[in-house]
């Protein structure tokens, strides 16, 4: 775990948090098999929020944001992510996929496919963009991510940072509203853990909706509205970035934070 | 200061050495060799041994080759023409049985007036396989690639236009089934009923249609039994039509045994098991004899269109493993990036899953093609002409080719080996072509 100080000066001008909700979670439980992974998980996340969600491995951190776009299914509560109920339908579930934008560990881009058309799959496939307008749009967003030069290579061919920051741009090709990001600096190197960081900073600097699961304290110190701490399937307790730091309250908070920032 | 110069470390060469070739061991055959064949008391043993074998096949085979004999009629005449030339007791391969027969070998008994019906229609099936096989061909043509099972089965078997019409009709309610159940049923529903309907059309209605429609308009060619068909015709078609059908029934078992529907599941292992457990010839008894038994009395299902069934089904089984094993080297990362950017279960596996895990696969399905294509030849055992036991024992049958032994067999061999070795070929420039890492 590493802790890169944020040396640059942040806009916050855009980084406002409205009343609109964007995600509601109402009493959520959920099981691997016997295994209680989340309980009874409750927390709202308003429109414009920056979330940064740590604990130690096991938490259940990465199965909470998870659910928000059904790639794990809950057993018991509500999710309702703008305006829309994750439930066993279908319809709904692709409703919120298409608006909610998630990023992985290991990037996960399709290698068979060019960084361009990684880029402009979903939005002709699922939005039905025409393929110049999407191919426009994908360069945007790759000019955005400072790798437009590398549109025509494939994924195998660009360093791990690289490749987390197509990821980025994939995602937002589909103008989502939501961005998860599920450890996105675990699998990468210090420098590149800083240009992936950078991007990161630079969406929460327009306003997105952002909810992080990571361990880059100084990330979440910089940019967070809120840090959630998890440990054994429940939130512990949660506050912003500068309490939650220099004043935590519970034990196990205390704890961790000391392990995670203690050398 | 005066002794210093010998033991100082300083030194200034003043004649450049020219460039040298390596010593002769170590250049060119003789480091080839040294390296390759005789590197250790092993390899130098392991050589002398292979030199030997490879000498006693080349003394037996070579005089046979070398006294070989093209223009004969007859068994009996090539060993006139073999005494003569080398000797009494000489020995000689006698092709002239291969340049009297080659079209039995290649069609069977075909009528010879119709050959050219049989030359088009392998002529077509290259321009109908060659915007599948290379992408970078104009992809209108694969309506021509569509169509020419149609045109095949017509110019094959020739009879009423009507009949090709109303099997591609059975698509095409397929189709339409499937874009009419959709908005009303939902995508299962609909699914089911795109392969319904066309069974019951082809089963039910298509010969009702075909019969009418030709008493309106008759249009066709002279018809040409199943019974003529033999020879490399029989193995083509066979083998080519079961390859066509076999690739997608194969697919969709595999995802069908990965399928969290249960009974989807429980159907496709039952299918896969079942058919690899047992051997081909099984199969084709079946569709010989045990499959009347089942349909309507009274229906007249062509012997090697149930052959044609059976080959498929039972390629399709060992595909859907193959494919199976591709699916499941592809991580899990790429089933989650495609569910996260909202693509549906079908879309993701036509853009994301399968390219890549028919990729991976490809070398296990080209097996599985030449597998098939040479399993076409037990054919024989269900009464029907296959190119290497049925017209060679025709052949040998008949009065003049009595006796002759290895000549028949080794055409038809090396027309295999060509077919075979073309598919090998082309799934290694494939796999070359879909490299995608590391370049």
């Amino acid at each position: 775990m590493s802790e890169l100080a944020i040396d640059r000066t942040i806009d916050r001008s855009h980084m406002q948090v409205s009343d609109e909700v964007a995600i509601q979670i109402t009493g959520m439980n959920k099981w691997y098999g016997a295994f209680h992974v989340l309980r009874d998980i409750n927390m709202t996340v308003n429109r414009g929020e920056r979330i940064v969600i740590c604990g130690p491995s096991g938490s259940g951190k990465s199965t909470l944001i998870r659910c928000i776009n059904r790639l794990e299914e809950h057993q018991q509560g509500q999710i309702i992510v703008d305006g829309t109920e994750l439930t066993s339908d279908l319809k709904n579930i692709d409703k919120v996929r298409s608006e909610v934008g998630m990023v992985f560990q290991h990037f996960n881009l399709f290698p068979h496919l060019t960084i361009l058309e990684n880029c402009t799959l979903a939005p002709i496939w699922v939005r039905k963009e025409p393929r110049k307008e999407a191919e426009a749009t994908a360069m945007h967003y790759l000019e955005k991510v400072k790798i437009p030069e590398q549109a025509n290579k494939y994924p195998g061919q660009l360093s791990g940072g690289q490749q987390q920051r197509v990821a980025i741009a994939r995602s937002l090709c589909m103008k989502p509203r939501i961005m998860l990001f599920d450890e996105p600096t675990s699998a990468l190197d210090p420098e590149m853990i800083k240009e992936v960081l950078d991007t990161m900073i630079e969406l929460a600097e327009e306003g997105m909706t952002m909810l992080c699961v990571t361990h880059e304290m100084g990330f979440a110190q910089a940019v967070a509205n809120r840090v959630i701490f998890m440990d054994q399937g429940q939130i512990v307790e949660q506050n912003e970035p500068k309490e939650f730091f220099n004043n935590p309250q519970s034990d196990r908070t205390k704890l961790f934070l000391s392990q995670i920032l203690g050398h | 200061m005066s002794g210093t110069k010998a033991n100082s470390a300083s030194f200034v060469r003043d004649t450049m050495l020219s460039e040298q070739d390596p010593p002769i061991t170590e250049r060119g055959v003789v480091k080839w060799a040294r390296e390759n064949l005789f590197s250790g008391p092993l390899n130098t043993f392991l050589t002398i041994i292979g030199a030997v074998a490879i000498y006693i096949i080349l003394k037996g085979l070579a005089p046979w080759l070398l006294h070989s004999v093209w223009n004969a009629n007859s068994a009996a005449e090539c060993r006139e023409i073999i005494a003569a030339a080398y000797g009494e007791g000489a020995h000689g391969a006698c092709w002239g049985v291969v340049r009297e027969r080659w079209a039995q070998f290649l069609y069977g008994f075909y009528p010879s007036e119709h050959y050219w019906r049989v030359n088009l229609t392998f002529i077509l099936l290259f321009v109908a396989l060659a915007p599948i096989l290379f992408a970078n061909l104009p992809r209108k043509m694969l309506w021509f690639s569509v169509i020419y099972p149609a045109v095949a089965l017509l110019l094959l078997w020739g009879g009423s236009v009507w009949v090709p019409v109303a099997a591609l009709a059975g698509f095409a309610l397929g189709w339409l089934a499937y874009r009419f159940a959709l908005p009303v049923t939902g995508s299962l529903a609909a699914t089911v009923a795109a392969v319904l309907v066309p069974i019951i059309w082809w089963l039910f209605f298509a010969g009702w249609f075909a019969g009418l429609a030709h008493g309106i308009l008759p249009l066709g060619m002279e018809q040409v039994p199943s019974s003529k068909f033999g020879g490399f015709l029989l193995s083509l078609t066979i083998g080519v039509t079961g390859i066509a059908f076999s690739l997608p029934l194969g697919v969709v078992l595999a995802l069908g045994r990965q399928s969290d529907m249960f009974l989807v599941k429980t159907l496709s292992v039952g299918f896969i098991e079942f058919i690899r457990g047992v051997p081909l010839i099984t199969l084709l008894f079946t569709a010989s004899l045990l499959l009347n038994y089942f349909l309507p009395p009274g229906t007249n299902f062509d012997i090697i269109l149930r052959v044609i069934i059976m080959v498929t089904l039972f390629s399709a089984a060992y595909i859907a493993e193959v494919v199976r094993g591709g699916l499941a080297a592809l991580p899990r990362g790429q089933y989650e990036a495609a569910d996260a950017l909202g693509l549906d279960y079908w879309k993701a596996q036509q853009l994301i899953i399968m390219p890549q895990a028919l990729k991976i696969s490809i070398p296990g399905i080209v097996s599985s093609f030449i597998g098939l294509f040479k399993d076409t030849t037990l054919v024989i055992f269900v009464g029907l002409l296959d190119p290497l036991k049925g017209i060679t024992d025709a052949i040998r049958g008949s009065f003049e080719w009595k006796g002759i032994y290895w000549e028949p067999f080794l055409f038809p061999a090396l027309i295999f080996f060509l077919i075979c070795f073309g598919m090998s070929r082309y799934s290694m420039y494939l796999e070359n072509k879909l490299k995608r890492d590391h370049r």
